[in-house]
């Protein structure tokens, strides 16, 4: 395995887009989802992520719940394989190695002991065909599962252009302008299709199909966002279909509800649409769900409906059409024009989210915190509409300011906005203070706040470098204006340029009394409070891509990127430079915290980080390949406490963690941990569901039941749960109002007695009496919940009750225990 | 053998269908509201009315109403009331109702419950037809849609069914007034004087003039006779007669030029007939000085004077009693006698006297005495021959000489659309409604040369896939071996001297005959010779030599005569 001190690129948030349909466990409580290699579990309650899963090593494309145990589930991968987990414990318990890619899973309860996938035909480019698998019932881990049967040849790889009949008896299969269905205890194969010409603007292709779970009804989904709705499919020539019409694009995904009266479409509207009783006159709409629909999935129990969206957002959706909850890490837009910032308040990372928003992703939970609207202007989806969207955003030092800049491409001149936002303690969130109509001719290409801590308010300076050849100096005023509702608002004090050069960075150094802003080939360095140009810097050939400034001890330097592959460090006291490299950097990044910069290049298709510090030409630390994507962007984001870390090699990382964004939007940081011990599930004991959905109906009976059984149960539970609960005592204590409670030294016995095992229970009740009721009503309440605690522990757990009751064993004995006597048990339910 | 009348009142009225008439037998229950529709229980022994909010089932013995379902029941909070435009009752017992809500609900007559409804349109759904199996039913919409609805199993093998809406249809602009369901086609007409004949290609076995979409604006008659001596023109219209005097010119120009006129077409006379009745069949002599019309009940006759410019129209007072309606009028060449084909298979002869006056002279029965109505008559210019066409297709003619049958054209299996005598040889012309084209000698009492010489080669494969029915023939008198042909489409001359063509060659090949040169042209020349400039084309007849009338009816005229359609928002919703 990997040695405990080597650093490791670990996945943390975004990913590539969701591969298959999510899936929710059989009593609803979880969703399961594809994401990326890993297979993500979430609670619907709480929108946690409560497990990843991992051990695919490529894509997983699909996931389905085992139908013959609710407890298991099957995921597939573009490796090749097909894993059977057992989600509860977040444990694998099968591997099948089928060979070839995997492109798409489907498991039927009809099937014993086999499940479909798709796979590449082999000898043949894009060309798909849809097998079934035999998973062998041998003993062992990994398995190898070659016994493969074709089912139906030529369809497409998306998973949403295959469904499966009612009952398991036919399978549909869409590509292109043709419908295959196969009826398999028949062994008949009928296809259908639609005219290919696009007449009156429509094309006709299909995209997506979904199968009537009780009648012989297909849906499929086409790219001109028709949905039409075959019947009698069995005769080749008296078949039928029906058409709906509302999307105004391709309609992405189709899923019928549990008992088929209703039909849920989604598409890049991003609007689901409910069709009640496939009629076209009666459809229910839940709009702006923020973004295209890509996939839609039903719980079994029909009580909730998931939609995944192509921005990583995961919807949850009740049965009335009523929105529910939303699960959004990372949100994927469409271009991270604002690179990666990080708040200081909340220590979150700041980027573009939906267009025109900055969403705060949170770190340590992989949610969003919130989404903070910019543009301030409704997105309207349509193909070739120019739309503001958010360039460049700037926090102060202290997340008090917050300066963003919105653009609109035109094509003659750009419409820009600078804004600027102010923190409202009251109300927790930024409030719009100055906005300045086009701040540069032309666009702006860095911004930076004068980063000093223990400043006050009136010397923030924000910088702007456009490309209009100038860079501008904003301060801020006290406002003139008596109607004004705000006391300062902000202005231009200062426009600086250096031989009409373009303007491209900014950067104010540690101290905040010198600024560099790079003009094209040169670096130039002003001081902060007369705007003198004190000095230039340049490594002709090749215009400068990034500028920083040292930190700490190393504050004396100024480092920067030419786009011909320099990183050269220039000495700000000797006016000199101090050493140079001959490195493609993309990305320099500083640590606020200590005096390391990290640089990411880009060379021959891998990307590397170099750590280093200015004081010495030679890096501290290398990482080749360190992954293949391109990486986008960087940033330090500080650790809460620092960590302790053993090798000398890996102590830049002690006060802060390096995130990264690739080409894709995955996140990505550097770990010092093993796979291990970053894997291992959370503590979080979660309450496992054995029964099956819960219905209303079966709720009402449930509860009939449970009062049965709780009495069968009260019986086997000592006297004293239930003793307590009846105790007259204990009940009018803690009704009577603490004003007229007596003494607590003289409540103390009765509630005392109360709890004791009596043989007459008559006797408490008799001794309770108002009047004599004395009590620390603080040491009784605590008592009170050390026992409700202790009983709620009971009842979660009864299993485990035993277990520990039987012997005791030591901590980790128990755990390998515990681990062993869950792996026998999904043995068992899977034969 | 029964009839039932539904009223505005609220009953019914049971009849009995006698032959020569109806004879009113009983009324059923009575109640308050108007009976919209009515469809009797194919068993015959009930009745099922729709009216205003509510559906009755009458039992037919004891008259008595049965099942009373109020329609609206499921609808609260709505004011308005909900009509019941149309209703079938099938023989399952289900009675199937299209209301102005835009519903289309199935309910046991028994139970009185509702089985299922479909909202299909926002608009009125006005009428409804079940086909033949009762496994699939039309309606039509107020916006113009129509909507098929299928009676399929739910689940592969099972025995429940459902009905479910499967194809909509959008063919109409306006109301869809009347539907059928025919066992391969669903027909529609509406309010936009459209009829639709949209076929179920599941049904059909193969390709061929029946699965092809039909529409039809135009009926398959002839709407225009011409006066070609006093060149004049008679247009009917369904309630009036126009006449008008064409105009002329003494220029001549090259083709494609438009000549100015030096008088100016000039209407002389509106004929407005009397009652709600629509006008069935109208004719003006040659000279045009008689106009006869008929309609449903009443036949009439109308003796024009023109004295310079004004014109006076009289009246021909007592007229012969005939049998009543007549389906087709005829004048002969010389205007001295009309030939009035009856409903009944007889054609009469009437003599036309002068100052305006007519005489009954003859009657023409058909060989057979089948009672087929007469729909078509062609009369010879020399005034020997009238054929007649009956609604059995087959073609009499007679002699006018001696008043007696003269032969009888082999039956052929199609409908007659056109026929006309040739003035010179009286060659019968015939085109039948499958694109066929006959030449029958009537001295000779047989098929022509030419004909036999078709039959043997065939017509060209485009000829006979053209939709539309030849609806008049006319001949050229200079040159004895043109036949002038033409439908809503095309115009066209047929040279008999000329070789057909064969199916490879171009049938419209007049515009690239143009561009070819002389000597090649002539290699290419076949008898067909077809004009598609004027559409739709309603009449064509040659004047005199070198004058042909025609006349055309811009689709876009009778449009803007229509009431305004539904307006729509194109995405609402």
């Amino acid at each position: 395995m990997v040695a405990p001190a080597t650093l490791r690129v670990v996945r943390c948030g975004g990913s590539a887009l969701h591969g298959a349909r999510a899936v929710f466990s059989a009593d609803s409580k979880y969703l399961l989802c594809a994401s990326g290699d890993f297979v993500k579990m979430y609670s619907v309650a709480t929108e946690e992520t409560l497990r990843l899963m991992g051990g695919h090593a490529d894509l997983v494309t699909g996931v389905q719940l085992n139908p013959h145990n609710h407890m298991q589930l099957y995921s597939s991968s573009v490796d090749g394989t097909i894993k059977l987990w057992d989600f509860m414990d977040g444990i694998p318990i099968k591997t099948f190695t089928v060979g070839s890619k995997l492109l798409a899973l489907y498991a039927l309860a009809s099937s014993e002991d086999s499940v479909f996938v798709v796979i590449p035909k082999s000898g043949e480019r894009d060309t798909f065909q849809l097998v079934s698998v035999k998973l062998t019932k041998a003993a062992g881990q990994d398995l190898e599962a070659k016994e493969l049967s074709v089912v139906l040849d030529g369809v497409d790889a998306s998973p949403k252009r295959i469904a499966f009949g009612r009952e398991g008896e036919y399978v549909a299969s869409v590509k292109e302008v043709n419908l295959q269905v196969y009826f398999f205890k028949q062994r008949q194969l009928n296809r259908f299709s639609v005219s290919a010409t696009r007449t009156k603007g429509g094309n006709n292709h299909f995209t997506c199909v979904a199968c009537h779970p009780v009648e012989d009804c297909i849906a499929t989904g086409h790219a001109d966002g028709k949905i039409r709705l075959w019947r009698n499919f069995y005769h080749k020539k008296e078949y039928t279909f029906s058409t709906l019409h509302w999307h105004h694009d391709t309609v992405m995904d189709l899923a019928f509800s549990v008992e088929g009266t209703s039909l849920l479409s989604g598409g890049v509207e991003s609007v689901l649409v409910l069709w009640r009783n496939e009629s076209d006159r009666q459809k229910d709409f839940l709009p702006r769900l923020g973004s295209a629909i890509e996939y839609i999935s039903m719980s079994s129990d029909g009580a909730l409906c998931c939609t995944l969206h192509t921005d990583n957002r995961i919807t949850i959706i009740n049965s009335n059409l009523r929105f529910s909850k939303s699960i959004q890490g990372l949100i994927k837009s469409r271009d991270v024009k604002t690179g990666l910032v990080v708040d200081p308040r909340t220590k979150a990372l700041v980027l573009n989210g939906e267009p025109g928003h900055l969403q705060f992703y949170c770190l340590q939970s992989d949610q969003q915190l919130f989404s903070l609207d910019i543009v301030q202007r409704q997105y309207i989806h349509q193909a070739g509409l120019n739309q503001a969207d958010l360039v460049k955003v700037a926090f102060s030092a202290q997340g008090k300011w917050l300066a963003t800049v919105e653009e609109r491409e035109e094509v003659t001149d750009p419409e820009l906005q600078l804004k600027l936002w102010f923190y409202d303690e009251e109300t927790q969130s930024f409030k719009l203070n100055t906005r300045i109509n086009m701040p540069h001719d032309d666009h702006i290409t860095d911004m930076c706040f004068r980063d000093m801590d223990e400043l006050e308010d009136d010397s923030l300076i924000l910088v702007t470098a456009g490309r209009d050849c100038v860079f501008k100096v904003w301060v801020m005023v006290e406002d003139t204006d008596p109607e004004a509702q705000q006391s300062v608002s902000w202005s231009c004090d200062f426009v600086g340029s250096y031989h009409n050069y373009q303007a491209t960075n900014c950067c104010f150094s540690e101290d905040g009394s010198l600024l560099a802003v790079s003009f094209e080939e040169t670096v130039t360095v002003w001081d902060s409070v007369t705007w003198d140009l004190k000095c230039t810097f340049c490594h002709p050939p090749g215009k400068i891509r990034n500028i920083c400034f040292g930190r700490l001890t190393c504050s004396k330097y100024l480092i920067g990127a030419t786009d011909y592959g320099f990183l050269c460090c220039w000495n700000l006291l000797s006016c000199a430079l101090e050493w140079s490299a001959y490195l493609n950097v993309l990305i320099l990044q500083p640590d606020p915290l200590s005096e390391y910069i990290a640089a990411v290049s880009w060379l021959s298709k891998e990307s590397s980080l170099f750590v280093f510090k200015p004081n010495e030409p030679r890096p501290i630390y290398i990482q080749r390949n360190l992954c293949k994507e391109k990486i986008q962007l960087a940033a330090f984001v500080p650790r809460d406490e620092p960590e302790m870390i053993g090798s000398e090699k890996y102590l830049w990382l002690r006060r802060s963690q390096l995130f990264f964004l690739t080409d894709t939007q995955e996140l990505m940081t550097l770990s010092t941990k093993s796979l291990e011990e970053r894997l291992t599930p959370s503590s979080k004991q979660l309450a496992v569901e054995e029964s099956l959905p819960v219905t209303p109906f079966s709720l009402l009976l449930g509860k009939h039941r449970r009062q049965q059984s709780q009495k069968d149960t009260g019986l086997g539970k000592p006297v004293r749960n239930k003793h307590e609960q009846d105790s007259p005592a204990v009940k009018e204590l803690l009704h009577t109002p603490a004003h007229v409670l007596p003494s607590a030294s003289f409540l103390c016995p009765i509630f005392i007695n109360s709890l004791l095992i009596s043989k007459e229970n008559k006797s408490a009740e008799e001794v309770a009496d108002e009047v004599e009721m004395e009590s620390e009503k603080t040491e009784d309440d605590s008592d009170e919940e050390r026992d409700v605690t202790e009983m709620e522990q009971e009842d979660a757990s009864p299993v485990e009750l035993l277990g520990e009751m039987t012997c005791k064993l030591s901590k980790s004995q128990e755990k390998e225990l515990r681990k062993i006597r869950k792996i026998d048990y999904s043995w068992i339910s899977a034969f | 053998t029964l009839l039932q009348i539904g009223c505005e009142d609220g009953s019914v009225k049971l009849f009995q269908v006698v032959p020569g008439g109806i004879q009113f037998e009983r009324n059923l229950d009575r109640r308050k509201g108007r009976i919209l529709c009515l469809s009797w229980h194919p068993s015959e022994t009930h009745i099922a009315a729709g009216s205003i909010d509510a559906l009755r089932v009458f039992d037919v013995s004891s008259g008595q109403t049965v099942q009373r379902i109020m329609v609206n029941y499921h609808v609260q909070k709505v004011q308005r009331e909900c009509i019941v435009w149309s209703i079938a009752f099938l023989s399952s017992g289900t009675v199937v109702t299209s209301d102005s809500f835009g519903r289309v609900q199935f309910w046991d007559w028994e139970r009185g419950t509702l089985l299922e409804s479909h909202t299909v349109s926002t608009s009125a759904v006005l009428s409804l037809a079940v086909s033949e199996k009762e496994d699939s039913i039309v309606v039509g919409t107020s916006t113009g849609a129509t909507y098929q609805f299928q009676l399929l199993p739910v689940k592969m093998g099972s025995l429940e069914k459902r009905w479910v809406r499967t194809k909509p249809f959008q063919h109409h602009t306006h109301d869809v007034r009347a539907v059928a369901h025919s066992s391969t086609a669903l027909i529609s007409g509406g309010l936009d004087a459209q009829l639709v004949i949209r076929p179920l290609m599941e049904k059909m076995q193969k390709k061929g003039y029946d699965a092809v979409l039909r529409k039809f604006t135009f009926p398959h008659r002839c709407l225009v006779s011409c006066a070609r001596k006093a060149r004049l023109l008679l247009f009917q219209f369904s309630q009036y007669l126009e006449l008008w005097r064409l105009g002329s010119t003494d220029e001549t120009g090259k083709d494609g030029e438009v000549l100015p006129l030096c008088r100016m077409p000039e209407h002389l006379v509106q004929l407005k007939s009397k009652g709600p009745e629509h006008i069935y069949c109208s004719c003006v002599s040659l000279c045009g000085s008689w106009i006869a019309y008929s309609t449903a009940s009443r036949f009439h006759l109308y003796r024009v004077q023109y004295e310079g410019d004004s014109v006076s129209i009289k009246k021909v007072p007592k007229l012969p009693k005939l049998l009543l309606p007549a389906y087709q009028l005829q004048f002969s060449s010389d205007s001295s006698s009309l030939f009035v084909a009856s409903a009944r298979g007889s054609v009469h002869v009437l003599q036309l006297l002068e100052p305006g006056g007519c005489k009954h002279l003859h009657t023409f029965q058909p060989p057979s005495g089948s009672p087929e109505a007469v729909y078509l008559l062609a009369s010879s210019a020399d005034g020997h021959w009238v054929a007649a066409v009956g609604g059995d297709w087959a073609i009499h003619v007679y002699n006018l000489k001696c008043f007696k049958h003269h032969c009888t054209v082999p039956m052929y299996s199609c409908a007659v659309t056109a026929l006309a005598i040739h003035p010179v040889t009286n060659n019968l012309v015939i085109a039948y409604s499958d694109q066929q084209l006959f030449e029958f000698s009537i001295p000779k009492k047989q098929y022509t040369a030419w004909s036999r010489t078709v039959q043997n080669c065939g017509l060209h494969k485009a000829w006979l896939e053209r939709d539309s029915p030849i609806t008049h023939i006319a001949f050229n008198p200079k040159n004895p071996s043109h036949i002038l042909l033409h439908d809503i489409y095309m115009f066209c001359v047929l040279d008999k001297s000329l070789p057909l063509p064969d199916n490879s060659a171009l049938l419209m090949n007049q515009s690239t005959l143009k561009q070819l040169p002389e000597t090649a042209r002539q290699r290419q020349l076949h008898a067909f010779k077809i004009c598609k400039k004027f559409q739709p084309l309603l009449f064509a007849d040659l004047l005199d030599e070198n004058c042909l009338v025609m006349v055309e009816r811009p689709i876009m005229d009778i449009k803007t005569q229509l009431p305004l359609p539904i307006q729509r928002k194109k995405f609402g919703t």
